[in-house]
């Protein structure tokens, strides 16, 4: 735009110069002007940045992670870059899902996958990420949009579907299972699968795939009542999975029978949505790039400001199948994790003795053994610390009744009683 | 069962209850459970006919039966209000409930998620999960969507954001 803009202040030139009449001047003056305050626009219009092959620690302000590879001349984090070979799944692009692919995204995480079948909504705009101008788009493809205008580095795909289906769920696994981003990569074809869905429903079709697939994932939710929130981690075997016990919320402290519901289904805040986005990414980059503590669970009460963590073992009786081999899997594996802890154990000594650091320990930190911890065996409500309580019912003892049939329909035949329930339709 | 309206109690107790736990990936064991849905599907219908309180029609609208289509009506001052029905058997059923959808009223209230999915009552998905596998696609409608149409249908007709079928055409019959 900013070369044509050039070439028709030439022609304006050329125009004035060749016109013997000086009353059209003032009117060549004013059109010059225009054009002059045109380019100067021009100058801001959406330019994209071009796509960057390395990372660079180099400080200038014309590269997008000087201030993330600071990061690792910090000690923060030993191997930045790395977060270039990471693919991550964000199920659900809503208030918390589309902050968090933008998080991702700036940070130049590797590559996402964005799952969600809604569009967007004039009604999203209380919420962070989505602009009214993308209203009617689907939620990935406006997201897709913003996103690699952001950061073109990043690899997305996107998926315009709902997973709770049958036909859903298939492309959801069969994506998961891709390995072409990095074909050398163990297990399934993404590093971490983050749940941002807003329901029950979809929160077990997510724990269903990623017990199926040996997954790892993380879990994250907000109220219905927009003051309280949470994440946790799920890994297969080793954590408890989302059907192991009733979901766990954090209690807002609002009595229910107090909470007017007539006339609304669910209030959300920017607020409480960034801070759990938030929560959530930095929780991921912690898995991810490997420093810090990783949080097994991590609840907000926007009320209080109180935030209550636990831990949570698997349960033998989990009524997923897949939860219940990966468990069978993760007994199995002990010998091998305690030999590689041991091994850690005596290079970190080794490191220690040779460079004895933080001897002075001023703030009296004491590392407590991981099997120390006390973790809680999700099931029985009792054992919840503070501030967190279960969202459903476990299901009740089922005992086998007589079988239903000799009662009341003797007809046992799929076709007759398709045939029977459409004569009762049909008058 | 505190916080359900005697009707819906007492409707919910003669349907007849499941037994087989599978979901539309389980293969034979989900032909099982679909033979229990039509059982109970089919007592229900009738016993909703025989009580002069007829209120939906639904079938099966594949051959595997996981999704499901119909039409549900309510009657209010005298008047019946149609709408089109539907709903997906979830991958996860029946752990988790079908998500009822009345298309028709996507954005006219509130009490609905997006695609039209009604909003359920906070007593619903405890009862749902504390009767797993016992409750199936007949006790889904009986204590979601009738209580729903009963709760939000008169505000909707009342405050003129539906009408009645024969009020927008000049009715030439009468
Ligand atoms: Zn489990």
């Amino acid at each position: 735009m900013d070369v044509e803009l050039k070439e028709m202040l030439d022609d304006l030139q050329a125009l004035k110069r060749s016109l013997p009449d000086p009353s059209h001047q003032a009117s060549i003056d004013k059109l010059q002007v225009h054009v002059e305050h045109l380019t100067n626009l021009a100058q801001y219009a959406p330019a994209r940045r071009s796509k960057v092959k390395d990372m660079s620690a180099e400080v200038v302000d014309s590269n997008p992670y000087s201030r993330l590879m600071a990061l690792q001349r910090m000690g923060i984090v030993e191997n930045y870059e790395r977060i270039r070979e990471f693919s991550v799944a964000i199920v659900g692009i809503g208030g918390v899902g589309s902050v968090a692919a933008e998080m991702l995204t700036r940070c130049g995480i590797g590559r996402l996958l964005l799952y969600d079948y809604d569009k967007v909504e004039l009604a999203n705009m209380n919420r962070l990420f989505f602009r009214p101008e993308q209203v009617g788009m689907t939620k990935t493809d406006a997201a897709v949009q913003t996103l690699s205008d952001i950061n073109p580095d990043v690899v997305l795909e996107s998926y315009t579907l709902n997973i709770t289906t049958v036909q859903g769920f298939e492309t959801f696994m069969s994506s998961l299972r891709k390995k072409t981003f990095r074909p050398k990569k163990e297990g399934s074809g993404v590093d971490l699968v983050l749940s941002c869905v807003d329901n029950y429903e979809a929160r077990m079709v997510v724990n269903q795939a990623c017990n199926e697939l040996n997954q790892t994932w993380m879990e994250s939710g907000v109220s219905e009542d927009a003051v309280s929130g949470h994440i946790q981690l799920l890994i297969p075997g080793e954590t408890a999975c989302f059907a192991c016990a009733p979901p766990l919320v954090v209690a807002s402290g609002v009595d229910e029978r107090t909470l007017k519901r007539e006339g609304v289904c669910a209030a959300s805040l920017p607020t409480t949505m960034g801070v759990v986005a938030g929560l959530l990414v930095q929780n991921t980059l912690k898995f991810l790039l490997k420093f810090g503590h990783v949080s097994p669970y991590l609840g907000y009460n926007a009320l209080k400001d109180y935030f209550p963590t636990m831990e949570m073992r698997p349960n033998p009786q989990c009524s997923n199948a897949s939860c219940l081999e990966r468990q069978k899997e993760y007994l199995l594996a002990k010998p091998a994790r305690d030999a590689a802890a041991k091994a850690k154990m005596e290079a970190e000594a080794l490191v220690v003795a040779e460079c004895p650091i933080h001897v002075d320990n001023e703030w009296n930190i004491s590392v407590v053994d991981d099997s120390e911890l006390d973790r809680t065996d999700g099931r029985s409500s009792d054992a919840l610390p503070e501030g967190l309580t279960h969202e459903l019912p476990t299901a009740d003892e089922f005992e086998k009744q007589p079988t239903p049939e000799t009662t009341f329909n003797s007809v046992d035949d799929l076709d007759d009683l398709r045939r029977q329930l459409d004569a009762l339709n049909a008058d | 069962m505190e916080g359900w309206d005697p009707n819906t109690k007492s409707a919910l107790t003669q349907i007849p209850l499941l037994s087989i736990k599978a979901g539309p990936r389980d293969g034979a064991a989900w032909t099982q459970r679909l033979k229990e849905e039509y059982k109970a599907l089919i007592a229900y219908t009738g016993m909703n006919k025989s009580n002069d309180n007829d209120w939906f029609r639904i079938s099966a609208a594949n051959s595997e039966g996981t999704r499901w289509t119909g039409k549900c009506w309510y009657v209010h001052n005298l008047l019946k209000y149609e709408f089109d029905l539907q709903f997906d058997i979830p991958v996860t059923y029946p752990l988790t409930a079908p998500e009822i959808e009345l298309p028709q009223l996507d954005g006219k209230t509130h009490k609905m998620y997006r695609g039209g999915k009604i909003c359920l009552t906070v007593h619903f998905k405890p009862l749902w999960a504390k009767n797993c596998p016992r409750f199936g696609i007949a006790h889904a409608l009986c204590l979601g969507l009738a209580p729903w149409l009963a709760a939000e249908i008169p505000i909707l007709v009342d405050s003129g954001m539906i009408k009645h079928k024969d009020d927008s055409a000049s009715s030439s019959e009468s």
